[in-house]
């Protein structure tokens, strides 16, 4: 058994991570502190997974979220897509395994990754709106968000939703608030089968290692770790019995990665594009130091006042 | 559970029969995927449905529900002509030897003495030779064909691998690979688990179901050891403390029996109950019934209960029919012979079968209480509410008394769960509103009754007078109150049998354990096998130390199970004939060549000789029954009998359908669906998902979120015949009901294919009504017939005939 977190004393104890830690904030720059915190990560073993959804109950409490009721669509999944006020949903899928023709029931948790290269932080327009925490964390500050959908864009897992009442991003925090006082996310806790745990990112690649060698002795031959190389690595991995084929896990993506759109845009075209506004603006100058203002010549003045319906003289 | 939901943790190999444990009990289930992570155990489920459990198994197998004896007997007739039967165990510690009566016999799905009018049978046959002596005659050789393992030889030949392809569905390659999986554990060193529910219990056969196991994991002598035993998982956190407090009809508190009228004094109801040993030497346990009944009346009439008047035997109700269970109670309601009726913490308008009758006997009541932390159907069951309560509130003149009570976190008290953990709780939250505990709500009933026997007398007021109420506030008896009336007390001071002068419990006192009550009136104790909850060392219940020498998973500090605080029942039986550890990295309890000691508390007497002393003390045989002689209704060997309703005939027996001992009342005959139904093509069962429990958690914000709205489950196959969409409405009906639902249409659910014949599965859980906050929605008891297990009555929900078709949404 993976060793539980032990339940935190009452005293009030002091943040162990805050602004000071930040490594990246949101069209800004932040000065990354000295000493980089440990990386913690939440370990999703799939194979584990009961889909009994106590962590999407969990989540709903902990964060104080209010979930419509939905309605039945034909499927276990509900509700059916990660919205506003659910940062986490179970996706199951049934997936006839074509060597063995057997059934196999996969139920994913779905939510944030806290890509170590966050797609959304880079999107992200508004200064500060989106902001990684050194330990690897990646959060949004709700009184910067402006709203305009760019995070959406920029993850490469689709996983933050707007909300059309207070037009903000929500998505998962990993319980940064829980984080800060040695506790692990909510979701982690409720889990009654450690199919998800917690810790720093290296104990979570241990821990996988051993969930992995379970998994081959059984016969699941390509039974790995996703942690993508294609952000960097996440600060949310999954134990996969089948690692060579994420995508049948209800579309988890084979090699995320950030849009190239975003990466053109925020990276070379920025700057790119800064270039040509520095030039139009510097031009306009000369042109007005050599030419000097526009003058109104007695034939624009005839036609503007055509257009405007005014008979000439 | 014989073993405990911690012990789980020590298995080899579950199996997950009659049952979803992932899906029904997700906490306890850790203790599997614990088994699978940390020893590398596999799992095995065998469901119609491969449900959540199955998601997480190395071997699913499909059934078609009902048949599951055929699929156990399969396994049991496998082990014994593979030869992987635990030799040791099975000679020494089961009636394997042991010769049965001439007159005993199985043919044609009928054991010998049956009454087709009575559906009774005569069960004199179904018993020992005994010799001149008073023991059974055994014989150890085996030889004689009358031993049990020969007739069982016999009796389970027929269950080939090819009948349980027939009859279950299950491919037979399926069904030898778990054959092998589970046969493996014949080895000393190997343990099987098994967990069942529900799953088993719901059927007409449901008793027979979990004998099968309990035979299987005997000869595979799985039963007493770490890792092993026949585990129950209980579908309330306290059902456990249901049954063990005595709340069935024909029950007195720790499985003591309410006397039928037939035993009109006190003698007469001892002499069938001395219950002396079987064979020489053994403990026969329940020879000290006189002492637990005694005590007992002493708890409920104090100094009323006198050696004179037989300690009050004659306040006892006497039962004129076996049992008065819940079927039974609305039969009587449908009759009108029933005109009140209370239901506290329970919810019958949803929870029991046939709803329609359910509702038509309730209107008739003049007057129905319901105690209950919530707004529940039964409370409105007179609310129309659309086609889902489709009654006339004016045709209905019951009189309903709805008193809001607490729910568990308002209250202190024990809660007992599956492996018979006492485990103490305190409030977390203030009741609301106008709730009142349910002690309080009790005894106001009580105090005002008396009140008005005192005042107007009436017929046989004298249990009602006469009882006890010995508490400090009589208005509201507390929990610690009434635990210490179960735990017992001392009425005199007791004196040691073996040395007069020593005093072993001063008057007044509260004993340690059961092992001092007495007969004679000097003890009382409310429940004899919960005695030793809170005594003078205080409430064990209440005891929170994880300490667990060696990591057995025992936690012995950890509250209290009863009995005397054991946490594996039979555990004499995972050391051998000489005491020895079978397996010693499993060690329980082992001889050290003067008493019994290890881990655990023994359960045999701590100086028994281990070669002397069978370990299955609480019956007269001193071992456990592969034949369980006259104490099943339905016959000492389970035999396959189909659902009352089944789309297909009885192979093993055509011409003995469905279980000849199953009570069926006469105007039900009328409700079943007949044999190989056209109108009823379909085999539907009814379950329980994750996100919800029972019917309390619709009125739960969240839980509704999750799991919002009723629906059915088809398969694939289903569905492209009747022209059914994922997500789309469908009707379902059955003769007693109809309902309408979402469709899931689903790759979990496939097609059977028995004996030739394409059998379709339908799921329907069973979470949803018309109070609370989740959408309106049907229930299965709407659809299911009026028939319980011949010996329990507990509904047949799991096996029933339906139809579907593809409805248009309905206009709201």
């Amino acid at each position: 058994m993976f060793p539980p977190i032990p339940n935190p004393t009452t005293a009030p104890q002091a943040e162990r991570f805050g602004t000071q830690d930040l490594i990246r904030r949101s069209a800004s720059n932040v000065t990354p502190p000295a000493q980089r915190q440990t990386e913690v990560a939440k370990l999703i073993d799939v194979s584990k997974c009961i889909g009994c959804k106590a962590c999407q109950s969990a989540c709903l409490e902990w964060n104080d979220l209010h979930e419509e009721i939905g309605i039945n669509t034909g499927v276990y999944d509900n509700p059916h897509d990660l919205t506003p006020a659910s940062y986490t949903v179970m996706r199951f899928t049934e997936w006839v395994n074509p060597q063995t023709d057997d059934l196999e029931w996969l139920i994913r948790k779905d939510g944030c990754m806290h890509c170590e290269d966050p797609g959304c932080l880079k999107a992200c327009p508004a200064p500060g709106a989106i902001v990684q925490y050194s330990n690897g964390i990646v959060d949004f500050d709700h009184d910067k968000c402006i709203g305009c959908g760019y995070c959406v864009k920029g993850c490469p897992f689709n996983i933050p939703r707007i909300s059309s009442v207070t037009h903000k991003a929500h998505k998962c925090t990993l319980c940064s608030d829980r984080v800060a006082v040695g506790q692990g996310p909510a979701c982690a806790k409720a889990c009654p089968t450690q199919a998800i745990v917690f810790g720093t990112k290296e104990e979570m690649k241990t821990h996988a290692a051993g969930r992995i060698a379970d998994l081959k002795s059984r016969g699941y031959a390509n039974a790995g770790l996703y942690d993508p190389p294609g952000v960097s690595g996440t600060h949310v991995m999954y134990v996969l019995h089948h690692a060579d084929k994420p995508e049948i896990y209800a579309g988890l993506p084979n090699n995320p990665r950030i849009s190239p759109l975003i990466e053109v845009w925020k990276g070379v075209t920025k700057y790119a594009g800064l270039v040509v506004i520095g030039f139009a603006a510097a031009s306009g100058f000369i042109h007005y130091l050599v030419k000097g203002p526009n003058r109104v010549s007695s034939e624009d003045e005839n036609a503007a006042k055509r257009l405007t319906g005014e008979r000439t003289p | 559970m014989t073993n405990a939901w911690t012990d789980i943790k020590n298995t080899d190999l579950v199996v997950i029969m009659g049952g979803n444990a992932a899906e029904a009990h997700p906490c306890g289930f850790k203790w599997v995927t614990e088994a699978k992570a940390s020893r590398g155990a596999k799992l095995i489920v065998v469901d119609p449905r491969y449900t959540r459990s199955a998601s997480v198994a190395d071997v699913y197998a499909p059934i078609r529900q009902g048949t599951d004896i055929v699929f156990l007997l399969g396994v049991i007739n496998y082990c014994m002509l593979n030869d992987k039967v635990q030799w040791e165990y099975v000679k020494a510690f089961t009636n394997a030897a042991f010769v049965v009566k001439d007159g005993f016999a199985y043919h044609d799905g009928l054991f010998t003495g049956y009454d087709e009018s009575k559906r009774e049978y005569d069960k004199s046959s179904w018993d020992y030779v005994i010799g001149e002596d008073g023991y059974a005659i055994i014989d150890e050789t085996m030889e004689n064909p009358r031993c049990v393992w020969n007739l069982l030889q016999d009796h389970v030949s027929i269950y080939t691998p090819e009948l349980v392809d027939r009859i279950c569905g299950t491919p037979k390659e399926k069904f030898l690979k778990i054959a092998a999986m589970i046969a493996e554990c014949s080895s000393p060193t190997k343990t099987m688990t098994s967990m069942y529910a529900l799953g088993w219990t719901q059927h007409s056969i449901g008793s027979q179901n979990i004998r099968s196991m309990a035979m299987l994991q005997l000869i595979l002598g799985n039963i007493g050891v770490r890792g092993g035993g026949m585990n129950a998982l209980r579908g309330h956190s306290n059902i456990q403390g249901l049954t063990d407090i005595g709340l069935m009809s024909d029950m007195l508190p720790g499985y003591l029996s309410l006397p039928t009228e037939k035993e009109v004094d006190f003698a007469t109801y001892m002499e069938t109950r001395a219950y002396k040993p079987l064979r020489p030497g053994q403990t026969s346990y329940w020879q000290n019934t006189k002492k637990f009944f005694v005590s007992f009346q002493k708890s409920m009439y104090g100094e009323a209960a006198t050696p004179d008047n037989d300690f009050a035997y004659d306040w006892l109700p006497k039962m004129d029919v076996p049992t008065y269970d819940i079927l039974r109670a609305f039969e009587l309601m449908h009759q009108g012979k029933m005109n009140g009726y209370f239901c506290q913490g329970f919810n019958p308008l949803q929870a029991f079968p046939n709803r329609k009758k359910i509702s038509d006997s309730l209107s008739k009541l003049k007057f129905l209480v319901v105690i209950d932390p919530l707004d529940t159907e039964t409370a409105r069951f007179w609310e129309k509410h659309g086609d889902i309560n489709d009654v006339d509130p004016a045709a209905i003149e019951t009189e309903v008394y709805q008193l809001p009570s607490t729910c568990f976190a308002e209250d202190e008290g024990s809660l007992t769960n599956s492996g018979r953990w006492l485990q103490w709780h305190w409030p977390g939250v203030t009741p609301p509103g106008e709730a009142k505990r349910d002690n309080w709500i009790m005894a106001q009933l009580y105090l005002r009754l008396k009140e008005l026997y005192k005042r107007e007398g009436g017929a046989f007021a004298d249990p009602i007078l006469n009882l006890t109420w010995p508490y400090a506030d009589p208005d509201e008896p507390t929990a610690a109150e009434l635990a210490k009336e179960i735990n017992g007390k001392a009425l005199t001071t007791l004196m040691d049998p073996a040395d007069p002068k020593k005093v072993l419990v001063e008057a007044g006192k509260l004993v340690p354990n059961f092992a001092v009550l007495r007969d004679d009136g000097s003890t009382a104790s409310g429940c004899w096998i919960y005695s030793g909850c809170f005594n003078e060392y205080g409430n064990n219940m209440a005891r929170r130390d994880t300490t667990d020498p060696d990591n057995t998973g025992a936690y012995l500090n950890w509250a209290f199970a009863w009995p005397l605080n054991r946490r594996t029942l039979y555990n004499r039986a995972s050391a051998d004939i000489n005491g020895k550890p079978w397996d010693p990295s499993r060690k329980l309890i082992e001889w050290d060549g003067t008493k019994w000691s290890g881990y655990d508390v023994p359960d045999i007497a701590p100086t028994a000789k281990p070669a002397e002393v069978g370990p299955f003390i609480m019956n007269a045989e001193g071992v456990a029954r592969l034949f369980s002689r006259g104490l099943m209704r339905d016959g000492p060997f389970p035999a396959h009998y189909e659902p009352f309703e089944s789309p297909v005939v009885n192979l093993v027996s055509p011409k003995v359908q469905s279980n000849p001992a199953a009570r069926v009342f006469q105007d039900d005959w009328q409700q079943f669906a007949d044999v190989e139904s056209e109108e009823f093509p379909y085999a539907a069962t009814s379950y329980r998902l994750t996100e919800h429990f029972h019917y309390w958690t619709k009125h739960v914000w969240v839980n509704a979120v999750l799991q919002p709205e009723f629906f059915v489950e088809i398969s694939e196959e289903l569905a492209a015949e009747k022209k059914i969409t994922r997500g789309g409405w469908v009707r379902v009906w059955s003769k007693r009901g109809s309902v309408r639902a979402k469709a899931v249409v689903t790759k979990r659910i496939r097609p059977l294919i028995c004996d030739g014949k394409t059998v379709h599965i339908i799921g329907i859980p069973l979470h949803w009504g018309f109070t609370g906050v989740a959408k309106q929605g049907f229930g299965p008891n709407a659809l299911t017939p009026f028939v319980g297990d011949a010996n329990m009555q507990t509904p047949e929900f799991k096996a029933f005939l339906v139809n579907i078709e593809p409805i248009n949404e309905p206009v709201a």
